[in-house]
């Protein structure tokens, strides 16, 4: 991934301050709360994890700060300003690709551009995402040609060609092969070391949330309440095998309550 | 299909024969299709017809001149190194069928007649109607086709649009959703005897019930297309800034585009049969109104030489469609065409 979005500034990410959100939703005239009281704030240039099991809340926290929905309760602010809708400098990379099947590789990472009607001004972005993702060669091809690795790639340039103040990645690499899936870890990490853009990260796998973080905020089960925020004090690149991860590893998984079998 | 000439003692694998020799035999089912066609040249010019025909030559010559061409395309792989397109090679059975079908016709008609006239006519008679009365139906052809023509696109164009507005609009869904389940289901043809007071023309009216016809199913299946686009599609251009026009025209109607082929093949279907229906109830040309007349003087031979036109026509119609649909939704499928 040779850099041509490359370009380290010390103001390009976003300051995130989540302000005792609480957040429910209502099923069948039921009310079930999602969030109970959650406060985060999250400094320029942070990857922060958020690990939980599964179907506590914290995709719905991540659709939250990205303005796709309002909390019940509770205050949002990126750089100060209150979040109320979707804004393309926070951009959000889903478990799924999500690739709109009828447009090409290339015309899915113009999407954004093209939404604001920037494409004919800053249509060299594209080419510069596409060859950040190693994928120019495939720039014609479209999406159900592409394995399940190089379309979450494509997802990812389509978020990138945004120059976004903060990406917030839903599981994205929730459902590839897992040798991919530690490719893609590193190539993320190198990519948001030289970029320095704000990143939520939200995943169920303990390691990855470890490996790729500076904190990793463990929630509780649904309503999804903080439970505990570890800082992960090592220095990029990291080291799979390093003991400190496992140690961390260790102290996370008792808060899950799933270091039985340790 | 192809005849290599591999009697079973002498084809050992190793004196296989590449693959292009072994294909250089003659087109045997070809041949055996110029001689059906020969032999029905013979019965239609050598046996007497029972009443006088006028075109008895005029079709034996064609059956013996498509003989001959059979014939030429059959041995010309062997002698002047032609290759047989694969799409030919592929109708050499229905070539043999069609001979041996008219053969039949000619005998149980103009040369036997244990088929009652003048209910059944025969193929001279047919043949005849093409050649003295091409004039009359290729206008009702062109008037028909004007007509559907109209009709059918004011319809697409209307049902796309309301099917994309009640989709997308909840406002719109609220008052639109009963009135099309109550009035969507009726066959146009119902309204005819309305449609043909209320409106100044008969053209105009029958272009009314056309777009009707059509306008259903396109309506039905755009909005079930929009209301069924992946939710995610949504997320991840807002995301990104998208407004609502941008929404509408470059996330839900690209991907409703599958379901609303679907509406206008069947709107196509419909249009159909509300043509005919009108030209024979109120509109003065077109190919329904030239079947009433053919009927109205007995003559049954012109009736289905219509018939044969006219489905010559809609199946040409909906293949016109379904090259516009590969050509449209080629991301659809596993090849790419260029």
């Amino acid at each position: 991934m040779v850099g041509a979005l490359a370009h380290v500034q010390a103001d390009a990410g976003a300051v995130i301050d989540v302000h005792d959100v609480s957040h429910r939703f209502d099923l069948d005239g039921k009310s079930l709360p999602v969030l109970n009281r959650v406060s985060l704030r999250i400094e320029p240039g942070e990857l922060v994890s958020l690990l939980g099991p599964s179907g506590c809340g914290k995709s719905t926290l991540l659709r939250l700060v990205a303005g796709l929905e309002t909390p019940t309760v509770g205050t949002i602010t990126a750089d100060g300003a209150l979040v109320t809708r979707p804004d393309p400098s926070r951009v959000v990379m889903f478990q799924d690709p999500t690739l709109y099947p009828w447009r090409t590789v290339r015309a899915n990472v113009s999407l954004g551009l093209e939404a604001r009607g920037l494409l004919r001004r800053q249509v060299h972005r594209v080419d510069e995402a596409l060859q950040l993702v190693g994928l120019t060669q495939f720039a014609t091809a479209y999406p159900h040609q592409l394995s399940g690795g190089m379309a979450q790639r494509v997802s990812l340039a389509r978020a990138l060609v945004n120059d976004p103040r903060l990406l917030l990645l839903d599981e994205p690499l929730g459902k590839l092969d897992s040798m991919t899936r530690m490719t893609m870890q590193q190539e993320l990490v190198a990519l948001w070391q030289r970029t320095g853009f704000t990143s939520l990260l939200v995943t169920h796998d303990v390691e990855e949330a470890l490996f790729m973080s500076n904190r990793v905020i463990v929630l509780s089960d649904r309503p999804a309440a903080i439970r505990a925020d570890v800082v992960v004090d090592l220095p990029f690149p990291r080291h799979r095998g390093d003991p400190r991860l496992a140690e961390l590893r260790r102290e996370i998984l008792g808060l899950l309550g799933l270091d039985a079998d340790w | 299909m192809s005849s290599a000439s591999l009697t079973p003692g002498e084809a050992s694998l190793a004196d296989f024969p590449p693959l292009h020799e072994a294909r250089a035999g003659f087109w045997l089912i070809g041949l055996v299709a110029a001689a059906a066609w020969f032999g029905a040249a013979m019965v239609i010019g050598g046996l007497p017809d029972i009443d006088d025909f006028e075109r008895t030559d005029l079709l034996a010559r064609l059956a013996s001149g498509l003989a001959g061409l059979l014939f030429v395309v059959s041995v010309g792989e062997r002698v002047i190194r032609f290759t047989i397109p694969a799409k030919l090679r592929k109708t050499g059975p229905w070539l043999l069928f069609l001979a041996l079908a008219l053969t039949a016709w000619e005998l149980v008609t103009a040369k036997f007649m244990i088929l009652p006239r003048p209910f059944f006519a025969s193929p001279q008679a047919l043949l005849e109607v093409f050649t003295d009365d091409y004039e009359r139906l290729g206008d009702s052809v062109w008037n028909s086709v004007r007509l559907l023509a109209g009709g059918y696109v004011i319809g697409a164009v209307a049902g796309f649009a309301f099917g994309v507005a009640i989709g997308w609009s909840r406002a719109v869904g609220y008052w639109a959703h009963p009135v099309l389940r109550l009035v969507g289901p009726l066959p146009a043809t119902a309204w005819l005897p309305i449609a043909f007071f209320a409106f100044p023309s008969s053209h105009s009216a029958s272009t009314f019930l056309i777009a009707l016809a059509t306008g259903f199913p396109v309506t039905v299946l755009t909005w079930s297309g929009v209301a069924g686009v992946n939710k995610a599609f949504y997320d991840v251009a807002r995301t990104m800034g998208a407004s609502q026009r941008f929404l509408v025209l470059k996330v839900a109607i690209p991907a409703a585009m599958p379901s609303v082929f679907v509406g206008l093949f069947m709107g196509l279907g419909a249009s159909f049969s509300v043509l005919v229906v009108a030209e024979m109830m109120g509109v003065k040309s077109g190919l329904g109104w030239y079947l009433q007349w053919a009927q109205g003087w007995a003559a049954y031979g012109n009736m289905y030489a219509a018939l044969m036109v006219m489905a010559l026509m809609c199946t040409g119609l909906i293949t016109l469609l379904f090259r516009l649909r590969d050509r449209l939704l080629a991301w659809q499928k596993g090849l790419v065409q260029w």
